[in-house]
């Protein structure tokens, strides 16, 4: 049975898409270095729309009106600028009423866009731009160690790694915080309370790693705009011994947070990246394994949601669970040294 | 039996959900369709696979891997038609409900009839409503392109004007639909089905026609005031969902392809299949009624003597929508159906988690019971829904409750997984609350909208395969509408067998009780009752000689009431829920 990849990897390449949500402009070049924070294309957004009505504010027909407009598409106006005159000794005016582009002009109507926005599209991660998609963004390429989170708050940031935890199961709180740790991306662990997420923004730190988050906390971490991501997701859950190990290890290195939202369908996922020096180009990281014994894996469900075992045997055909469910599953040996027998679906291969 | 009309044509059936697809095969058995056997797969939308095809494949090995029977080949493509040698199969045809809910606005003249008609169109398929448009809407059209530029619709469906009546009002609405679409990038642009004043369509054509992915008609969904008729709009509106879905999941497209176009919604195939049960069995037995509680939605399909309904409830289903449950429900009101005392931070989290990973399967007791009560709490939720739509002639013994529905069939994987046909019977009483004399089917294997599908290539196959036995028959339920004390006798029933041997019970007002009658068996039911309880007959009458039907638990007599009201001491009420569970076997 195919198994999902949950990664945490010591060394590996990573090659990722960013890509702009409408056409804009690509403004990385090939093989330019780029930092997490660098923009790397930009498009311009119009917020707002106006629609006027000429041939009803003139009291003309349709036609009329066209003809009386004097502006075409792609016209930028100022506020106020002429847009049509009506005709007879008191002739009435049309004016832009707030300085926008004309995206549409016929049937006596004209469409501005107005309020325009900027959107810059950072790179998200460190590395190297491999391929430029014309008008919509970049490739990037870098190398170094990825761990995978479930949940994250759409932002990315970089900075150094500060660990404030001792154990998987540590709970952060607003005393382990002070100002040394400005500008530091925080290994957090569990996060409990208002008050240890606010001091965290407060700071600011530059991103905030943590294992798991009080699910009344959600719409706090989403507003923050600090990097925000969870390893194990919403409730109160110890971090997974696979990215301990490998966070902790790497303390005081520096560290890409890119806390995308996790798109199940476009396989975008939350991720910490920490690049490091490389003589040859590591391997890419495998994104589907077929379960089989040998292999780490990590429980999604209880029992022992979060830990991380490894297989033993898988059960030939439907194994009766504890819940009296049948379903194909596996014999997993827990880092704890106890032995369960879970469903295969309920589990993910770490690596 | 009369000589078979079957040219011995094999199908295979593709069903793909969103957390697993199956591949089911039939063929013919002695001259007569039967359901074969069925291989499963997790299912592959999502990513990093993102193509359905695959999971398909995986499905279809399987199966064969059970029959020994070679269907794929070495390319691992579809043998079609089936070799000289034994391999391949005949016929395919596909079921589809993976997929993220189709984002849609509705627009409809008034907001009290043209747009609640386009909403129940819309609601018959997996679509999440965005925005409304109508004439009511306060915004300027401005506004509205700005609305429909930021939601950015797969889908828009436009209701309004009754034939012949007003035109110019809904080409005012259709405007900033146009503008708004206009604006889009080409491959953005939404599909557009227009189910409103016929005589509009060349003016639709013209406002929209160029600025839509593809525009759609539709008879008229409302032609008069106090007419509605949604089956030909919700035919076509199935049609349009496989294009978006063709357009937006890699692999379906090839699937549509080797089914030669026979590829539908799981939902509306689920409701056509009961709209032919209805057809077939609804002048004996009253209306019918299906539930399919799956990991994408709730469906709920219901046929009753002149008229279906369709509703999908993305918004309950059990997988990655079900952060947003809490939006309908609390955590006391799911917590209500839990025999343990489960601390409420417990199910949020689980709620949580569940929305993360929608295929996982609950390994352990308390995480069933968890699953179970979060399982019933938004099938409760959808029933209630559902029933605001439900017709106002339809056979009711009180007004506010069920209708009369003799046979639920249950389907989706929290029921036909359970660990015991009565913990998934447990469900359906406490949700459904049926009322008066039913009989309830599992659709163990989820046949129905295969059949439903599988009727578009063969219309013989689906009467086979029903008449075959492949649906678990659960029992003959009899739910008394009784108001009374607890513990009070509500109603004596004797039940005569086809040996002659009788067997007697007593129901007491908030108690289940059973009476064993096996799959296959029939028995004469007399009943008896006491405190103007209403079983369909008119309160206090009972009935005679009831030819019932057997099924894995009997028959079953729900005495607890209806509407059902559960203890509000907490105490109490877990008890009761595991005395009820432990009287229907469910442990």
């Amino acid at each position: 049975m195919l198994a999902p990849v949950h990664h945490v990897i010591g060394f590996t390449t990573i090659i990722r898409e960013r890509v702009l949500p409408v056409s804009g402009h690509v403004t990385a070049r090939l093989q330019q270095k780029v930092t997490a924070g660098d923009v790397v294309a930009e498009a311009r957004w119009a917020r707002e729309h106006v629609l006027l009505d000429v041939a009803r504010i003139l009291g003309v027909s349709p036609a009329m009106a066209d003809r009386l407009i004097k502006c075409k598409v792609d016209d930028q106006l100022s506020a106020t600028a002429e847009i049509a005159i009506g005709k007879g000794l008191f002739p009435r005016t049309v004016r832009a009423p707030r300085e926008g582009r004309v995206v549409a002009a016929g049937g006596g109507q004209v469409l501005m866009e107005v309020g325009e926005a900027k959107i810059e599209l950072r790179a998200g991660i460190p590395g190297t731009v491999t391929q430029i998609l014309p008008n919509r963004g970049v490739v990037i390429q870098t190398s170094g160690a990825l761990i995978q989170g479930v949940w994250g708050n759409g932002r990315a940031d970089s900075g150094i790694l500060v660990n404030l935890i001792e154990a998987p199961d540590t709970v952060l709180t607003p005393g382990r915080l002070d100002v040394s740790l400005r500008g530091s991306v925080i290994l957090g662990g569990i996060i409990k309370d208002m008050d240890a997420l606010q001091a965290v923004a407060d700071l600011p730190a530059r991103g905030l790693i943590a294992s798991s988050l009080h699910p009344s906390l959600l719409q706090k971490a989403r507003e923050t705009r600090l990097p925000i991501l969870l390893t194990e997701g919403v409730g109160v859950l110890p971090m997974n011994s696979a990215a301990y190990k490998l966070l902790t290890t790497n303390a005081k290195r520096e560290v890409t947070v890119n806390a995308e939202v996790y798109d199940r369908y476009a396989g975008t996922r939350p991720e910490v990246i920490i690049p490091l020096p490389i003589s040859s180009e590591p391997p890419m990281p495998r994104e589907v394994e077929t379960f089989a014994p040998g292999l780490q894996v990590r429980m999604r469900r209880p029992p022992a949601m979060g830990m991380i075992g490894s297989i033993i045997a898988i059960k030939p055909g439907l194994t009766v669970l504890p819940s009296g469910l049948r379903a194909p599953a596996a014999e997993v040996k827990l880092e704890n040294g106890e032995t369960v027998t879970a469903p295969l679906i309920n589990m993910e291969v770490v690596g | 039996m009369p000589s078979s009309l079957v040219t011995g044509n094999s199908l295979l059936a593709i069903d793909v959900g969103a957390a697993n697809t199956r591949a089911v095969l039939f063929d013919v058995i002695e001259g007569e369709y039967r359901f074969v056997a069925s291989g499963s797969a997790p299912s592959t939308a999502e990513a990093p696979i993102r193509d359905v095809s695959e999971g398909a494949r995986n499905a279809i090995e399987h199966l064969q891997s059970i029959l020994q029977r070679k269907m794929l080949d070495s390319s691992r493509d579809l043998i079609l038609p089936s070799q000289t040698d034994g391999s391949g199969v005949d016929g395919l045809v596909v079921t589809i409900s993976a997929g993220p809910s189709i984002k849609t606005v509705v627009v409809g003249l008034l907001k009290d009839v043209s747009l609640e008609s386009a909403r129940r169109l819309t609601e018959s398929t997996y679509a999440r409503i965005l925005d409304t448009i109508s004439l009511s809407d306060q915004r300027k059209p401005d506004q509205q392109i700005d609305s429909l530029l930021r939601t950015r619709p797969e889908l828009i469906v436009i209701a309004g004007g009754t034939d012949g009546g007003a035109s110019r009002s809904i080409q005012k609405l259709l405007e900033p639909i146009g503008l708004a679409s206009y604006l889009m990038p080409a491959e953005k642009r939404p599909a557009v089905l227009f189910a409103g004043n016929e005589k509009l369509a060349g003016d639709i054509k013209t406002l929209v026609g160029s600025l839509a992915s593809s525009l759609h008609f539709s008879p008229n969904i409302r032609p008069s005031l106090d007419i509605e008729d949604l089956d030909p709009a919700e035919r076509e509106l199935a049609h349009m969902v496989v294009t978006i879905r063709k357009k937006s999941l890699k692999g379906v497209e090839l699937l549509d392809l080797w089914a030669g176009g026979h590829t539908l919604p799981t939902a509306y195939a689920t409701g056509r299949m009961v709209r032919f049960l209805s057809n077939v069995y609804g002048s004996q037995k009253g209306a019918i009624l299906s539930v399919d509680l799956g990991a994408s939605s709730m469906v709920v399909s219901a046929g009753f003597k002149n008229k279906s309904v369709l509703k999908v409830f993305p918004q309950f289903g059990i997988g990655e929508n079900l952060t947003g449950l809490l939006n309908y429900t609390t955590i006391e009101d799911i917590l209500r159906w839990s025999p343990l005392d489960i601390p409420s931070s417990v199910i949020l989290d689980y709620l949580h988690q569940k929305a993360m990973y929608p295929a996982t399967i609950a390994a352990t007791k308390e995480d069933l019971v968890i699953a179970q009560s979060v399982a019933k709490q938004a099938m409760y939720l959808a029933m209630q829904t559902a029933r605001r739509d439900f017709p106002k002639d339809a056979a009711v013994i009180k007004p506010y409750l069920t209708p009369l529905f003799d046979p639920i069939i249950a389907g989706g994987g929290i029921l036909s997984d359970a660990s015991h046909p009565g913990q998934g019977l447990l469900l359906l009483l406490d949700t459904v609350q049926p009322v008066g004399i039913s009989t309830v089917i599992l659709d163990q294997n989820n046949l129905l909208p295969l059949l439903g599908v599988a009727a578009s290539q063969n219309n013989i196959l689906p009467v086979q395969v029903l008449e075959s036995g492949a649906f678990l028959s659960v029992g003959t339920i009899v739910s008394p509408v009784v108001s009374a004390k607890y513990g009070t006798s509500i109603l004596r029933a004797k039940l005569v067998y086809e040996s002659g041997v009788e067997a007697q019970v007593e129901l007491k007002y908030g108690s289940l009780e059973t009476l064993p009658l096996a799959i296959g068996e029939t028995g004469k039911l007399s009943i008896q009752v006491s405190h103007g309880a209403d079983i369909g007959f008119g309160p206090g009458r009972g009935s005679k000689d009831i030819q019932v039907s057997g099924g894995a638990l009997g028959i079953v007599f729900d005495g607890r009431g209806r509407a059902l009201d559960l203890p509000s001491d907490p105490v109490r009420r877990r008890e009761l829920i595991k005395k009820w569970n432990w009287t229907l076997g469910g442990g």
